[in-house]
């Protein structure tokens, strides 16, 4: 008996991890990957438009004005940690331990609510207390899209994770309920790989330049 | 009270036009007849568990090819009304606003909502079938993609009658097309409907990479697959590099005119170029997205008919590879005249020629396909032929197009129009009607009228040269491009007069084919054998129409042309004995993909009119959908050994 949709290569999978013993799974994984090279070609596109933008102030606040080292650290330890708790979930996933891969992704997704919530934090204090706002000039407006749809990402990870978690506690670890898991561990890590180019190309820059 | 809903009501309709209460009248009658016709007949059962609620890759590609035609339909009205504004000096059948939004229409319907769902119907229909497959990879997803796509083009159509149509281009350039020069909703049903749609085509484009790459037949090596599998997996990873730029592009212009950012603004430091860049880095690989699928369809019939097997099929497939890498890389010659320095025009003009080196490779290799064949003149063979000739004008004067001085004269006349149109209808149009004439008998298992299909053919090539060869000359002569009208005296009459007849003509050419699908409905030619070509591919291997299984034993491979070595071995009596039947795994049906796109739908609409109060429930409908199917468990079944038995049978092959 499998799970599989179209049994067209048997081949010995009992070697695999849980998550690629099954050939559905192994095909969704190979798509999420693929999946992930448009995401990352969605957010070049968005990194090459701040770029393009950021000079583009219109008289209004620049990013040495704006940005704090404060917050920005704090976003990404969080994040950074829970990319490494996220790992530690993969790992517990591997020994088949139910316990440990849900606590891991309750502390992940815990960590993402924290980075959401620091950077509303940071929008609400650039909008509110600055006046730079999305429409008040292309830079600004460039900022706010690429951060937002990292962010946006972060929030969908963390229903997402929910959703697994909800699974798994009813299933346990499955070949189904592992793949899921592990594939929204491909997702978060790349949010985490987005970030770093973040603080590279946002942060950083904007502090020397 | 009553003044306000009317003004509301006069606000929300388009008014004014004798036309538009035409398309009223017209949209309102045939929603009316298919309802009724459906609740006579008794068939929304039907409907929905066979069609709305399938997940079967040959049903979806159906879908998409009935849509695909109704929208060419629709495309080729505008191009129709376009013709007749032009026909003569100062005509004033549609004013300048309307003539704006038709060639608006007609281009971005044209490529989106016919060229793409065509080609992917087409694949749908083929690639798993090629590869001896059960189904592509992710079925609900393939379902998914097609309810994006046909709500994504039914929103976008939905403008002509509520609340105006886009009228910027379907390239739909910034500054104009922003919120500030261009005020109302038309802009904003381009950039949601053609949005929808455009997630659907990045969801294709992953789904047919992961079922070439994972699910072919035992054997079938990369370098043994049929040649318009190569072309779609070579087009997938396009589509999967290329859509995401669109995505944000036409993101970015939505929040510009939604939420005041300043993306692509004149004021505060936006950027209108951003756009045209953005826009033609997904735009130049599309048009190969909707090309190479063709150049394979069009190597599957070329040796199918010459009765050889296809020349130089590494060279092929390498120059599909090479055109597919340079397409990334000569997104800026659409605008050499937008004032960038010498060296950066001279890298774009070059890696543009560069293009014609791979094609011109492919072009030589269909002739040598033909040469010394024993050529069969099939309807899809004289699609296939007439493409050699015709394309290749189009391709030479890009090549013209693609020097960078020259294009200072060239740029935005006529001339560059008869240019792409060359391609793209000499291409792609030719392409999709030749697979359509060859898969017809694998979709529905008749033929299409052979005599009927060659005078479609011949009056639709012949019409096409009508119209479009004299248009180049009509560049040169100086006539631009979306121009409503032009005054008398410039020499341009005679030849607008005779490109028009050429129009009309290609309408005669479409509505004999569409009357020949008809015709052929009720005595088309009944396809018994699975085979009627002689092919030389996996997908004639099984009967037509293919079962839902499409093979009761998955094929093995060992060869190119993997039918043609099957029919030869089996002359040869070396046909191995058959093994007993096993049940066979399918995915369910499911109503999700169709509920998620109505969410979608109605999301989108809420958008087009900034009624968040629509908009973002509609959203909140569509994460909900994607929960749901992911609690979703049981979504397989098993077909029985019986039921096979039965169905394979039913055709004669229960060996």
């Amino acid at each position: 008996m499998t799970d599989s949709v179209l049994r067209l290569h048997e081949r010995d999978k009992s070697s695999l991890p849980i998550e690629y013993s099954k050939e559905e799974g192994d095909l969704r994984i190979v798509g999420f990957w693929i999946f992930l090279a448009a995401e990352l070609v969605l957010f070049g596109t968005l990194f090459g438009t701040y770029l393009v933008l950021q000079s583009h102030t219109a008289g209004g606040p620049t990013a040495k004005d704006l940005f704090e080292i404060g917050p920005v650290m704090a976003e990404t330890i969080v994040l950074l940690v829970s990319s490494f708790t996220c790992g530690l979930s993969t790992i517990e996933l591997r020994r088949h331990n139910t316990k440990g891969l849900i606590a891991w992704l309750i502390v992940t997704i815990l960590l993402g609510l924290v980075f959401v919530g620091l950077e509303a934090n940071e929008f609400y204090t650039y909008a509110v207390h600055e006046g730079a706002t999305l429409s008040r000039s292309a830079f600004l407006s460039g900022f706010f899209v690429l951060l937002g749809t990292h962010g946006c990402h972060v929030s969908l990870g963390i229903v997402w994770i929910i959703g697994i978690l909800l699974q798994l506690a009813k299933r346990g670890i499955t070949p189904v309920t592992a793949r899921k898991a592990f594939m929204v561990g491909l997702y978060w890590h790349f949010l985490d790989v987005v970030w770093i180019f973040i603080f590279t190309a946002v942060y950083l820059t904007g502090w020397v330049i | 009270m009553i003044d306000s809903i009317k003004s509301f009501m006069g606000w929300f309709f388009v008014t004014g036009d004798p036309m538009i209460y035409g398309a009223d009248a017209s949209i309102a009658l045939v929603s009316i007849g298919i309802v009724a016709v459906l609740t006579y007949f008794k068939k929304w059962k039907w409907l929905w568990e066979e069609w709305l609620t399938t997940v079967d890759h040959k049903r979806i590609g159906i879908m998409y090819i009935i849509a695909a035609l109704l929208m060419l339909f629709r495309g080729g009205i505008d191009a129709l009304m376009m013709r007749a504004q032009l026909t003569l000096p100062n005509m004033h059948f549609l004013d300048a606003e309307h003539y704006n939004q038709v060639f608006t229409t007609h281009g971005t319907i044209m490529i989106i909502f016919v060229a793409m769902p065509f080609i992917f119907g087409l694949m749908n229909i083929a690639v798993p079938l090629q590869i001896g497959a059960r189904d592509v990879a992710y079925p609900f997803l393939n379902a998914l993609s097609f309810w994006f796509f046909f709500v994504g083009a039914m929103l976008f159509n939905l403008s002509f009658v509520i609340g105006g149509s886009p009228d910027a281009g379907w390239s739909s350039y910034a500054p104009y097309a922003g919120a500030e020069l261009n005020p109302g909703v038309g802009q904003n049903y381009y950039l949601i409907g053609v949005q929808i749609s455009g997630i659907g085509s990045l969801a294709t484009g992953i789904n047919f990479l992961v079922t070439i790459l994972k699910m072919r037949a035992p054997g079938m090596t990369l370098f043994k697959m049929p040649m318009f599998t190569w072309s779609v997996l070579i087009t997938s990873v396009i589509v999967v590099f290329a859509f995401p730029a669109f995505t944000v592009a036409l993101a970015l212009m939505t929040i510009d005119r939604l939420f005041g950012a300043h993306f692509f603004t004149i004021a505060a430091g936006g950027s209108p170029m951003l756009w045209a860049n953005l826009f033609w880095f997904w735009g130049h690989p599309e048009v190969y997205i909707v090309l190479l699928p063709v150049f394979g369809i069009f190597s599957e019939v070329i040796a199918t008919f010459a009765h050889k097997t296809l020349f130089g099929y590494a060279v092929m497939v390498w120059s599909m590879i090479a055109i597919s890498v340079l397409s990334f890389i000569t997104w800026l010659h659409h605008f050499f005249t937008m004032g960038n320095t010498a060296p950066v025009n001279a890298f774009f003009s070059i890696s543009t020629m560069l293009i014609a080196i791979p094609t011109g490779v492919k072009i030589f290799n269909w002739l040598f396909t033909l040469n010394k064949g024993r050529i069969q003149f099939t309807t899809p063979m004289l699609w296939a032929l007439a493409f050699i000739p015709n394309f290749t004008i189009g391709g030479v004067t890009g090549v013209m197009l693609a020097m960078a001085p020259a294009d200072y004269q060239y740029h935005n006349s006529y001339f560059l129009v008869a240019h792409f149109h060359s391609t793209l209808i000499a291409g792609t149009v030719f392409g999709i009607f030749c697979g359509l004439h060859y898969w017809w008998p694998k979709m529905f298992g008749y033929l299409l009228d052979e005599r009927k299909g060659k005078w479609s053919f011949w009056i639709f090539m012949i019409s096409f040269n009508v119209c479009f060869m004299p248009m180049y000359f009509l560049g040169l002569m100086g006539m631009t491009r979306r121009m409503y009208t032009y005054p008398a005296g410039l020499g341009w009459t005679p030849i607008n007069v005779v490109m028009t007849i050429g129009a009309v003509g290609m309408g005669v050419g479409f509505a004999l084919m569409a009357w020949n699908i008809i015709w052929s409905a009720f005595y088309g030619k009944k396809d018994t054998t699975g085979d009627p070509w002689g092919g030389r591919t996996l997908e004639w291997v099984t009967a037509s129409p293919a079962p839902e299984y499409n093979f009761a034993h998955i094929p093995e491979v060992s060869t190119r042309d993997a039918f043609t070595a099957m029919k030869e071995e089996k002359e040869k009596g070396l046909a191995k004995s058959s093994k007993p039947y096993e049940p066979i795994h399918m995915p369910n049906n499911t109503g999700i993909p169709v509920i998620m796109a109505s969410f979608m739908f109605v999301a989108g609409f809420g958008f087009v009119f900034e009624w968040y109060w629509m908009g973002i429930p509609g959203l909140i409908g569509v994460i909900a959908c994607m929960i749901a199917r992911s609690f979703v468990y049981n979504d397989h079944h098993y077909i029985s050994i019986d039921e096979i038995k039965r169905t394979e049978a039913a055709t004669g092959r229960l060996s």
